[in-house]
């Protein structure tokens, strides 16, 4: 049950994708609004999988590679879609949708059977540190979108040489707030993930902190984006540099998220 | 002896790149360029125009061939080689050359076809050659024809009206940078028409605040109260720098008047809030390199005619969609003028009987003293009753039947002015009344 809703809201996605490229070349209104209502529901659709989810497994399904990149996936619609409430960046839909397909087909190929919960993950914790950290890496995934849209558009600005993307994306202004945004959402959801995983570590293992591989890697991306906010905050960081390390510190992330399990190893590492 | 021809030598933007026409350009002023000239024996009556976009030498001579080269030699021998200038400065000789100034002068061959200011550049250009006796019957003759054929063209026809597109560029750009221009401020180094426009089109788009900075306090101060600014001198350029997001520049200085150098700071003093400048002198006031830092965009007057150009297809969309509404527009206040025509006839006529009726009841009453208040008001009641009885049909008349062919009409109406005399002063009437 819990998989056919996953699959439809995969296809839901692969249609707002599909119509949200299709706007991006024509650019015609009603495709976008089309596109617009094929995510939401698809989402909604995404939420109700996830429900169901947790209802057969009987713990909060983000702990296999399937559950994790999954509600990362949702997090980052969702995320997007309560900024759409709140104000609209043009084309931002386009270049969501395509991550959020890319994720949804990275899920769909992970192993997406309901394994017993090892002891320990067995623990109200669980939901509270895992969901947390995974819409930070959400948002932070929204503003590294919106870094690279940055990108695309200032080099046409600055090279004065007019394509694809002049005319579809936002002002240079609009994508440096977008990025402002998420990451002053994005940030204290890290952090507090973070410390919930800290605290959870000292009643599952005893400690605040192993330097477990995961747990190293999720501080390195913390202090990239640590430097990143303080930058912005105190001397004014903005455009292009900002870009980029947003960018950058989201690999980290990507990497705190998979490289970590798949090159290092540690006992972070559950789903194997 | 043959006929003296008329020879226009120049170069313009579309032969030639800004490098070269910066090289070109006289920024020294036309005074010693003016006076270089006269040690050439061929040229009889000369001019000299040097513009942002064109550099042009009008002479007449009798030996256009050798005097080509004698003039070409002393105006730019010395900032392009000779076999390089072939390749961009075009000739015209007698009519072509004749047409060609008068489509300058009309600002038909401009970058921004309808800008205004070529005009002034023009005049400018044939005060200082006046001045210095360089021109002579046929130039006089030649020039102030040029001046009038601007202005019919400028009253003529609606060229007038595209020359904001350079300043639709500007804001276009600025609106990708900083998205609403609201709160943001411009700023103004030197002055010119284009700069002027491209600023008044900023500030029609929501900027709130101008600066303006000049090399005389004077004409800045001038110009700030235009625009409701504030006005500084040149030297507090780089500090106003803090104060604005938007910089059109456009003085006669010969050299830069910022550098990278003078930028970096600035940024850390702003907190890396983006710049957005525009160059639009020839030669450019701005180093290129300043384009290179981070959050500062330079555009100097060939980037921006690069966005015009890219708009062209959606303005001349415009411009259809403007057609039909004129056309719209035109065939709906036509109808509605020839409805209106029996209108002020009536009024008139109504007018005129009303004046006649009061002057004979004056009268009247005049010789009648003895009348009660009452039996005056009946006198008078009776005369307009009688007024407006003799008016009935003719006003039927008039307004007979809207809908029917508008020469009969006329035709009517034409008929009820000649009876009742309305044509001496009727015109003045049929223009106030709506």
């Amino acid at each position: 049950m819990s998989y056919l809703l996953f699959q439809i809201s995969f296809l839901g996605y692969f249609l707002a994708m599909a119509a949200y490229i299709v706007y991006f070349v024509s650019q015609k209104n009603q495709v976008r609004l089309i596109a617009r209502n094929i995510i939401l529901a698809a989402g909604i659709l995404h939420t109700l999988n996830i429900a169901v989810r947790y209802y057969e497994a009987g713990y909060t399904p983000i702990t296999s590679q399937h559950e994790t990149v999954s509600f990362f996936a949702w997090s980052i619609v969702w995320g997007y879609l309560s900024f759409r409430w709140r104000y609209t960046v043009k084309n931002f839909g386009t270049f969501v949708s395509v991550m959020t397909v890319a994720l949804m087909f990275v899920a769909a190929l992970a192993s997406r059977e309901v394994l017993p919960l090892v002891p320990a993950l067995q623990s109200w914790w669980l939901p509270v540190h895992a969901s947390i950290s995974i819409i930070a890496d959400g948002f932070l995934a929204l503003a590294c979108i919106g870094g690279i849209m940055y990108l695309l558009q200032e080099r046409e600005i600055k090279k004065k040489r007019f394509g694809l993307f002049y005319s579809r994306l936002p002002s240079l202004d609009a994508l440096d707030k977008l990025n402002h945004h998420c990451l002053s959402i994005g940030f204290p959801l890290l952090t507090l993930g973070i410390i919930s995983g800290s605290i959870w570590a000292k009643q599952a293992w005893g400690a605040y902190w192993h330097w477990d591989p995961k747990e190293t890697w999720s501080l390195i991306t913390w202090f990239l984006y640590a430097a990143l906010v303080h930058q912005r905050f105190t001397v004014g960081w903005r455009g292009r540099p900002a870009a980029i390390m947003t960018i950058i510190a989201f690999l980290a992330v990507l990497f705190t998220l998979w490289g970590v399990n798949y090159f290092l190893g540690g006992i972070h590492t559950y789903a194997s | 002896m043959p006929r003296d021809v008329i020879v226009l030598l120049g170069v313009n933007h579309k032969t030639t790149p800004l490098e070269v026409r910066e090289k070109m350009a006289l920024s020294g002023g036309y005074e010693q360029p003016l006076k270089d000239l006269a040690a050439i024996g061929g040229l009889k009556e000369y001019y000299l125009l040097s513009t942002c976009n064109r550099v042009e030498v009008l002479y007449t001579t009798d030996r256009p061939a050798e005097t080509r080269k004698e003039v070409l030699e002393l105006l730019f021998g010395r900032a392009v080689p000779p076999k390089e200038l072939d390749r961009y400065v075009y000739q015209y000789e007698n009519e072509d050359a004749i047409q060609h100034l008068f489509m300058v002068a009309s600002s038909l061959d401009s970058m921004i076809v309808g800008e205004a200011q070529i005009l002034g550049q023009l005049k400018e250009a044939y005060r200082n050659a006046a001045e210095k006796n360089t021109s002579g019957l046929i130039l006089n003759k030649l020039l102030h024809k040029a001046f009038f054929v601007a202005k019919r063209v400028r009253t003529e026809t609606r060229i007038g009206a595209s020359a904001v597109s350079i300043s639709y560029a500007a804001v276009e750009l600025a609106r990708k940078i900083f998205g609403q221009l609201d709160n943001k401020s411009v700023m103004l180094v030197g002055a010119g028409e284009m700069a002027e426009l491209a600023a008044e089109h900023l500030v029609g788009n929501g900027v709130t605040s101008v600066v303006v900075v000049n090399r005389t306090l004077e004409r800045a101060v001038n110009l700030a109260r235009r625009f409701n600014g504030r006005a500084a001198s040149l030297e507090e350029l780089v500090d106003q720098l803090q104060h604005v997001d938007i910089i059109i520049s456009s003085t006669g200085a010969t050299g830069t008047i910022l550098s990278k150098k003078d930028l970096k700071p600035v940024m850390r003093e702003r907190r890396n809030r983006p710049l957005f400048f525009i160059d639009i002198a020839v030669p450019r006031d701005l180093d290129q390199d300043i384009n290179e830092l981070d959050n500062v965009y330079l555009y100097d007057i060939d980037d921006l005619q690069n966005v015009v150009e890219m708009n062209r297809a959606e303005r001349d969309r415009e411009a259809v969609k403007a057609e039909r509404i004129v056309e719209e527009e035109t065939l709906k206040f036509s109808s509605w003028l020839d409805s209106m025509e029996v209108t002020p006839t009536i009024v008139e006529l109504r007018r005129m009987a009303d004046e006649i009726c009061r002057v004979e009841v004056e009268k009247t009453l005049g010789k009648l003293k003895h009348f009660t208040p009452k039996e005056q008001k009946s006198l008078e009641k009776m005369a307009s009753a009688i007024v407006s009885k003799m008016l009935h049909n003719p006003v039927q008349y008039l307004k007979a039947d809207n809908a029917d062919h508008s020469n009969q009409r006329h035709g009517r109406i034409n008929t009820v002015r000649e009876i009742f005399h309305l044509n001496e002063n009727g015109g003045k009437e049929t223009e106030r009344n709506p």
